[in-house]
């Protein structure tokens, strides 16, 4: 072989050390995003311990807002109300979510149906929160005539819906073809490769929109200022007025004592630690079982 | 098989191809790329209507049954089973999951008889020694490239097919693999019809008793293996064994 003349050798070299250059410069430019996300986080975060952390007690926990001029009381009511808010928008919301994922993924391709319901679901995505509150108020209290839970988890759950379809759809196209025919060749029906093949590969992503949206509608209130409406007192049934934490927070945070401010901060935590167990749960829930080598 | 055409959309993969494949035997069909051998096994287990722009006319009789007259899809493709060029194994299964998924999904759920069936079929599939202690603790995925090939064909032969595709199953695979797959294929053909798409012609002649030669969408030449490799009838079928084009 003849040698490298000495304008090839020197500006391959040069041409390497430019390489390195550019790779420790997106290195770092990663890193720094990297930083940059984490860092609002902590911040809210440590913001809210410092502020709301002195309110924590027992009382927080267990007991309902105490009236005007007492002092105490707690946020209890709030937190069984945003759980069985968030309960019934999520029993709503995930199944028609991933249902019409399914749909566009698996059978609707090239369809015009899909095309629509690809786009409303983009739209739908971009829609202000309160115009889903309002919506839900038209269809559903004014046609009860009074406020009530379950109207209040029809909006969150209308809400959730576009974010998990377009991710249902999306990590369903990014399961290989060739798994799919591997299930059909077997003589497995359509539908079961569907549900048990597709969806089983593509559960991970699948989980993740759905938290996304979870933890999203967690922390709506507008919304629920039209709906559930809030409640200062114990309320479990479906069909009337009932307290959530984002409501709770913002009344008291609007309001004018230094007391009901602490309150506030420490609701606010409380909602935070609340989404960040819950999706935590659900991410050891759904990991349980995996497999040595799974992709 | 009379008078079997296809097409891709506008383009004729498949013209007029006539064939008796032999039951109990292996069956190569060998070809350039492109020449439609892949779409021709996928019209004997009806897999081609899974892409929307396909579509195939024409008679595939196996034994008296027309499958494309006398037969759900799924019905054909529980008798025809199929290995691809590629493993795919299910990658959030284990391999026992992986072995049983044709009867699990078609909902046996007999654990006795299914554990039975996987040990079978794995053996069938020289793989038992290798996972047995591992079956279902180790997802099917993490299993080296020859392995799973391996484990995709005990996966097909677990659902008891009469007919097993394998279209160009080595074709992935280094030699060893390769070996151990060709060595497999001639244990079963004794009790499965096989049909089997390679691109490697030395491969054609270790497995298989027929061979056929497509070419552009149209079986040029059929007949026993020893016949096309030494006196092809056909020139094109000469030409191309002997690597003068394709």
């Amino acid at each position: 072989m003849r040698p490298p003349t000495n304008y090839q050798s020197r500006s391959l070299r040069l041409n390497s050390a430019w390489r390195y250059a550019v790779n420790h410069l997106v290195t770092g430019l990663a890193i720094l995003s990297t930083v940059l996300v984490i860092v609002p986080l902590v911040a809210i975060l440590a913001y809210l311990i410092y502020k709301g952390a002195s309110s924590l007690n027992l009382d927080f926990f267990t007991h309902i807002p105490a009236p005007v001029g007492e002092t105490g009381g707690g946020m209890a009511n709030s937190m069984v109300g945003s759980a069985i808010v968030l309960a019934l928008a999520s029993s709503m919301g995930i199944p028609v979510g991933i249902a019409a994922g399914v749909y566009l993924a698996e059978y609707g391709q090239g369809k015009l149906l899909a095309m629509a319901v690809r786009f409303t679901a983009d739209v739908l995505n971009g829609i202000p929160s309160i115009v889903m509150g309002i919506a839900a108020y038209s269809l559903i209290v004014m046609q009860q005539m009074h406020f009530s839970a379950f109207s209040g988890g029809v909006a969150l759950a209308i809400m959730m819906v576009p974010t998990i379809t377009r991710t249902t759809e999306e990590m369903l196209m990014t399961v290989p073809h060739a798994i799919r025919e591997a299930a059909l060749g077997l003589g497995v029906p359509k539908w079961r490769t569907v549900l048990s093949v597709s969806l089983r590969t593509a559960s991970p992503g699948i989980i993740t929109g759905c938290m996304l949206a979870f933890a999203r509608v967690a922390g709506e209130t507008a919304p629920l200022l039209f709906t559930a409406f809030g409640n200062q007192f114990w309320s479990f049934k479906l069909n009337e007025p009932i307290a959530a934490l984002p409501l709770q927070i913002y009344v008291y945070a609007i309001s004018p004592y230094d007391e009901w401010h602490r309150l506030a901060w420490a609701g606010a935590l409380v909602l935070i630690l609340m989404i960040m167990v819950s999706v935590t749960l659900v991410r050891i829930y759904a990991g349980r079982g995996a497999l040595k080598g799974a992709s | 098989m009379e008078h079997l055409n296809a097409w891709y959309g506008m383009t004729h993969t498949l013209q007029d191809i006539n064939l008796n494949i032999p039951a109990n035997h292996a069956t190569a069909l060998i070809g350039p790329s492109g020449c439609g051998k892949s779409t021709f096994v996928r019209c004997l287990n009806r897999m081609h209507e899974t892409n929307p722009i396909a579509r195939a006319t024409g008679v595939v009789k196996m034994g008296e049954v027309d499958i494309y007259k006398d037969a759900s899809p799924v019905d054909i493709r529980r008798r025809v089973g199929m290995v691809f060029q590629r493993p795919n194994p299910f990658p959030t299964m284990s391999i026992y999951d992986n072995v049983a998924s044709g009867l699990k999904l078609n909902g046996f759920r007999n654990k006795a008889i299914l554990d039975e069936t996987v040990e079978r079929s794995l053996k069938a599939a020289a793989l038992w020694e290798e996972v047995k202690d591992e079956l279902k603790k180790k997802s099917g995925a993490s299993l080296s490239g020859g392995q799973q090939q391996r484990m995709c064909i005990a996966r097909a032969l677990a659902v008891d097919p009469e007919v097993l595709l394998m279209d160009e199953p080595a074709s992935a695979l280094d030699p060893v693999s390769t070996s151990k797959i060709e060595d497999l294929i001639f244990q079963l053909k004794s009790q499965y019809t096989i049909v089997i798409v390679t691109h490697n012609m030395q491969q054609a002649a270790r497995v298989a008793e027929n061979t056929g030669f497509f070419l552009n969408g149209k079986m040029v030449e059929f007949n026993s293996t020893d016949k096309i490799f030494t006196t092809p009838s056909d020139k094109r079928t000469e030409d191309y064994i002997t690597g003068r084009f394709g």
